[in-house]
């Protein structure tokens, strides 16, 4: 963490209210998007206990699984998700723009430029805590390799249609959101802290509700009080006051409400097949339903909470300006949509179970590439997180007090520039220094520093001075501008090309085994 | 780990052998570190596996195997590829086969930013540099960093090397392997297991366990691929003195010991002026005797460039220079040579901590020291360290401070004396974080961790401690 970010928490500790570290928005918000917050069973792994999920703030949709380990019932779930997420997905893939990209020529093997389809906006789907994305990923993995009726009329117990779909789109979303700077889904605590700085530690900053006690607090109140209650205020019955954002629930909430609802529900069922005439199962199917609506009622007053909590966050994110890198940033998530839906359209088959050598490499590659876009570009635009870089030697601020012109030994300008900051930048020799020129990068190299009361660094500008034997007119800075030139490069490189995954060297095992994956194995824990 | 010992035809020694047994007083390290350097070589030059890994401890002559297995190579008439990880190493390897054959026609591959390559290569007369593979490939050797290779196509050169040799290999990330091993058809590849592994910049816990994990270094996945690899470590180090080595032995590389190649009294340590007798000069006449030293300041929490022990470590420095001390060695002049300050470096854990070490330097006037991370001074050596414990006035112990190879450089650097400076109160601070990272199935777990390595070496300088407060 940067010393900028370590005294904005000092200060949110003495003051009790959270202090900004952003004064830009660096992610990119949709207009529409769709908030999922799930809810997952104590005791089993991916087992769904319900959702809200929607893209009106006034009408989520509630999911309710009512007795978590029947697999009938969990299908039920996962097939009422499809039906909300993928329509949502599908809504964007048919507005296309027509943009280019460069491939290679299969038979000449040269990289030629094609006319591609690239989707105008993209979905984007908001989740309360990072434990959220997790769980998308796992609905993603327990979904995408399932058979259904169709695809395999042998099948004993099929998914229903739109299942193992949903479970590629979920797990691309949630292998998109490993990417730095990406967007497509997103954790409402992550964003927040992203953009403002508390008084408790980063773990506390995980619980979604203490996180906007300490933001939400108006003036001349304490928002860590205000967080110690949303952390852990309980009413006379021994429940939490603000759920937890989950997809865990509270075992008090567990124990006390939810496991006696389920177990009713149980014996409601039981007595419903065991009704040996209709009168009776009227009677009978009444009770289950009373006990059905006592489940869906506890898991509401569980997750509306944090629904709201949600959209309240938007809301707080929604007061900032957005930055001026981050639709830059949101070009590459269409891309990463647009690339997706091609490949669901052609019939490939689903994400492999795990990467090859190759393709590992190359995400690796991909994520480090952006982690470093990502950084720079949050500095370029925004001045308080450059203040932190500036502090961090990585960048410095100054006043121009001296230009000389100079040329090289081709009669090129190479002018001298002497800036005056109060910061301490660390320059090896000869290291080279950035500064955006028009949203340009303009390069120079470090010369020496020049004491004269404050310190002063010489630079030599290198590049971006036009043709001709003078610089372009405000190619170089003038005496008295004011300029800020970074250590570290403004745009990134793209890395060497990887052999393809069928040339797969021998230090690396050889190339993978081809074809589909087959589906998961049934187990017996399928079968409860 | 399977080390294979095949003993050379005809040497006096095989295995069993007490002259080449780490552990065994009849112990010869010139024998020990002869007899391995030929079993690497025949592997090399007449085995038939596609792969040579040698694990080589600080300072046992990685340089030197890879320059004379690069020149037998050449002289077999076999054409060969070298890949190292930085431009300065691979500059070394230029002049250092220059040296050994200024006939052998090499080939310097470089990128094409201005300053690519150490100029000093330019006058070199049998030493070509260019930016494209194709103009050097006819060459018998050809040399790179592992970045630039990766740009280079196999076809373009007209096929791969027969022969290639990975320098630094423990430092080289897995995907790093992946872009260059096409082209070469084998390789040897050599480095130290116990300096800093390589890292990536963002999390990649989701290949943790995969045999080709991207982030792991190139040796663990080749091995994990081709485990029947015959492996070699050379088992002395050069560089260590005799007090130093079974400190780093022990702590560093518990299971493949190695030992110093002088003896007790080969080397020493001396000042002019005498000492005076504060608790700076008495850590800095500690180290001349026996070693080590651990100029022990009060326990407190401080901030990363903690002001006390960046001062306290610019003092030590300052002392070293104005006792005029004076070094004996094996291969140095009978009546010593004199510690300069091109001799001396500091080693920190961060870069603001050597950012903030030289800037006291030049408060004290002191020029010429060589001030960096541990990452930076991997492969670099000294005669006398002074280090910033990583751990020094931390209120945590994190991984990355925890790591073993970070000490195992910072203590590994050094011919003669080691001083290392830290605040009290790190064994405790130990003891308050035990290793709780998540447990990942299929990583193969290394040994020691850093937390065992850091208690060992500290249990080690206390014998050498003096406290001092500033």
């Amino acid at each position: 963490m940067s010393l900028i970010n370590h005294l904005a928490r000092l200060e949110a500790t003495a003051s009790g209210r959270a202090r900004p570290v952003a004064t830009v928005r660096h992610r990119h918000l949709s207009q529409r998007p769709l908030v999922l917050v799930p809810l997952t069973t104590a005791g089993e792994a991916g087992a769904p206990l319900g959702a809200l999920v929607g893209t009106e703030r006034t009408a989520p949709r509630l999911l309710v699984v009512e007795q978590p380990r029947d697999r009938d019932l969990r299908f039920g779930f996962l097939t009422r998700l499809a039906e909300s997420v993928l329509p949502y997905v599908d809504g964007y893939a048919a507005d296309v723009e027509a943009a280019e990209r460069a491939e290679t020529d299969p038979e000449t093997g040269k990289r030629v430029k094609v006319e591609v389809e690239l989707c105008a906006d993209a979905p984007q789907i908001i989740v309360p805590s990072r434990a959220g994305i997790e769980f998308v990923r796992l609905l993603g993995r327990s979904m995408r390799f399932r058979r259904t009726a169709e695809q395999d009329p042998e099948a004993p117990h099929p998914a229903p249609p739109h299942v193992p779909l949903l479970g590629r789109w979920l797990t691309h979303f949630g292998e998109r959101a490993r990417v730095p700077g990406s967007s497509l889904l997103l954790a409402m605590t992550d964003l927040l802290t992203r953009h403002w700085a508390t008084g408790q530690s980063t773990l506390e900053d995980q619980h979604l509700g203490a996180l906007l006690a300490w933001i939400e607090a108006p003036e001349g109140t304490s928002g860590a009080a205000a967080a110690l209650r949303a952390e852990s205020a309980r009413d006379a019955a021994g429940q939490l006051l603000c759920p937890p954002a989950g997809p865990a629930t509270d075992p008090a909430f567990d124990n006390r409400l939810l496991a006696p609802a389920i177990e009713r529900y149980d014996r409601a069922r039981k007595r419903l097949a065991a009704a040996e005439d209709p009168v009776e199962a009227d009677g009978r199917l009444a009770e289950l339903t009373a006990a059905e609506r006592e489940i869906h009622a506890l898991v509401e007053s569980r997750t509306r909470p944090t629904w709201d909590a949600v959209w309240r966050g938007l809301d707080a994110l929604c007061t900032l300006p957005e930055g001026a890198h981050v639709a830059d940033r949101w070009t590459r998530d269409r891309w990463s949509f647009t690339a997706h839906r091609d490949r669901v359209a052609a019939g490939e088959p689903p994400q492999p179970r795990r990467d090859d050598a190759v393709t590992a490499a190359n995400k690796l590659a991909t994520r480090e590439r952006e982690q470093a876009r990502l950084d720079a570009q949050e500095a370029l635009d925004d001045p308080l997180v450059m203040a932190g870089r500036r502090l961090a030697g990585e960048a410095f601020e100054g006043e121009v007090t001296e230009v000389v012109m100079a040329y090289n030994d081709k009669k090129r300008p190479r002018p001298l520039v002497t800036v005056r900051t109060d910061d301490v930048p660390r320059l090896a020799e000869r290291a080279k220094v950035y500064r955006s020129l028009d949203g340009k990068p303009q390069t120079a190299e470090f010369v020496a520093y020049e004491d004269d009361g404050g310190s002063a660094v010489v630079l030599r500008v290198l590049d971006k001075m036009g043709r001709g034997k003078e610089p372009d007119e405000g190619s170089v800075p003038r005496k008295g501008d004011r300029v800020c030139w970074t250590t570290f490069e403004h745009e990134q490189r793209g890395g060497p090309k990887l052999p393809e995954p069928e040339e797969t060297p021998w230090t690396h095992g050889g190339p993978p085994a081809t074809g589909a994956e087959a589906p998961d194995a049934l187990t017996t824990e399928d079968l409860l | 780990m399977t080390v294979r010992t095949t003993s050379p035809a005809g040497a006096p020694a095989g295995p069993g052998d007490p002259a080449l047994d780490p552990d065994d007083p009849a112990f010869d390290p010139g024998a020990a570190a002869a007899a391995a350097t030929d079993a690497i070589l025949r592997d090399t030059l007449h085995g038939d596996a596609r792969g040579v890994v040698v694990d080589s401890p600080p300072g046992a002559g990685k340089s030197t195997l890879v320059v004379r297995a690069a020149l037998e190579l050449a002289a077999a008439g076999r054409p060969l590829m070298v890949v190292a990880q930085t431009n300065a190493q691979v500059d070394d390897l230029v002049v250092r086969l220059n040296e050994k054959n200024p006939e052998l026609p090499v080939g310097r591959l470089h990128s094409s930013d201005p300053d690519a390559y150490d100029k000093a290569l330019d006058d070199l007369a049998n030493v070509r540099t260019s930016t494209k593979a194709g103009d050097l490939a006819p060459l018998p050797v050809v040399i790179s960093t592992a970045a630039k290779w990766a740009h280079v196509k196999a076809d373009d050169v007209g096929g791969p090397w027969r022969h290639a040799i990975v320098d630094e290999a423990y430092q080289m990330r897995s995907d790093a392997l992946l872009a260059v091993a096409g082209l070469f058809e084998r390789a040897l590849f050599v480095g130290d297991p116990g300096q800093l592994d390589p890292f990536a910049i963002v999390g990649s816990e989701q290949w943790a366990g995969l045999s080709y994990d991207p982030s792991a270094s190139a040796v663990a996945t080749l091995l994990a691929h081709n485990p029947r690899l015959p492996q070699h470590r050379l088992p002395v180090s050069w560089r260590l003195p005799a007090s130093a080595a079974p400190l780093v032995s022990d702590a560093f590389y518990p299971y493949t010991r190695f030992r110093s190649g002088t003896g007790e009294g080969d080397r020493s340590l001396e000042f002019r002026v005498a000492s005076d007798g504060g608790g700076v000069d008495r850590v800095v006449d500690e180290a001349a005797v026996s070693g080590w030293g651990l100029l022990e300041l009060p326990a407190a929490h401080t901030p990363r460039t903690d002001p006390e022990a960046v001062r306290a470590v610019a003092q030590v420095v300052r002392r070293l220079l104005d006792r005029e001390g004076v070094t004996r060695s094996e291969r140095g002049a009978v009546d010593g040579s004199p510690l300069t300050a091109d001799r001396i470096c500091v080693g920190t854990a961060h870069r603001d901590q050597a950012a903030a070490v030289r800037a006291a330097l030049t408060g004290l006037e002191v020029t010429g020291v060589t001030v960096d991370t541990a990452n930076r001074l991997q492969g670099r050596e000294f005669d006398v360290t002074v280090v910033l414990h990583p751990l020094s006035g931390r209120p945590d112990a994190t991984a990355f401070h925890l790591e073993t190879g970070r000490l195992c450089v910072l203590t590994s650097r050094h011919r003669h004396a080691c001083v290392v400076v830290c605040r009290a109160g790190v064994t405790e601070l130990l003891d308050e974080h035990p290793s709780a990272d998540p447990v990942q199935l299929g990583v193969t777990v290394k040994f020691p961790d850093g937390w065992e390595a850091n208690h060992s070496v500290l249990e080690r300088l206390g014998r050498h401690r003096v406290p001092w407060t500033p």
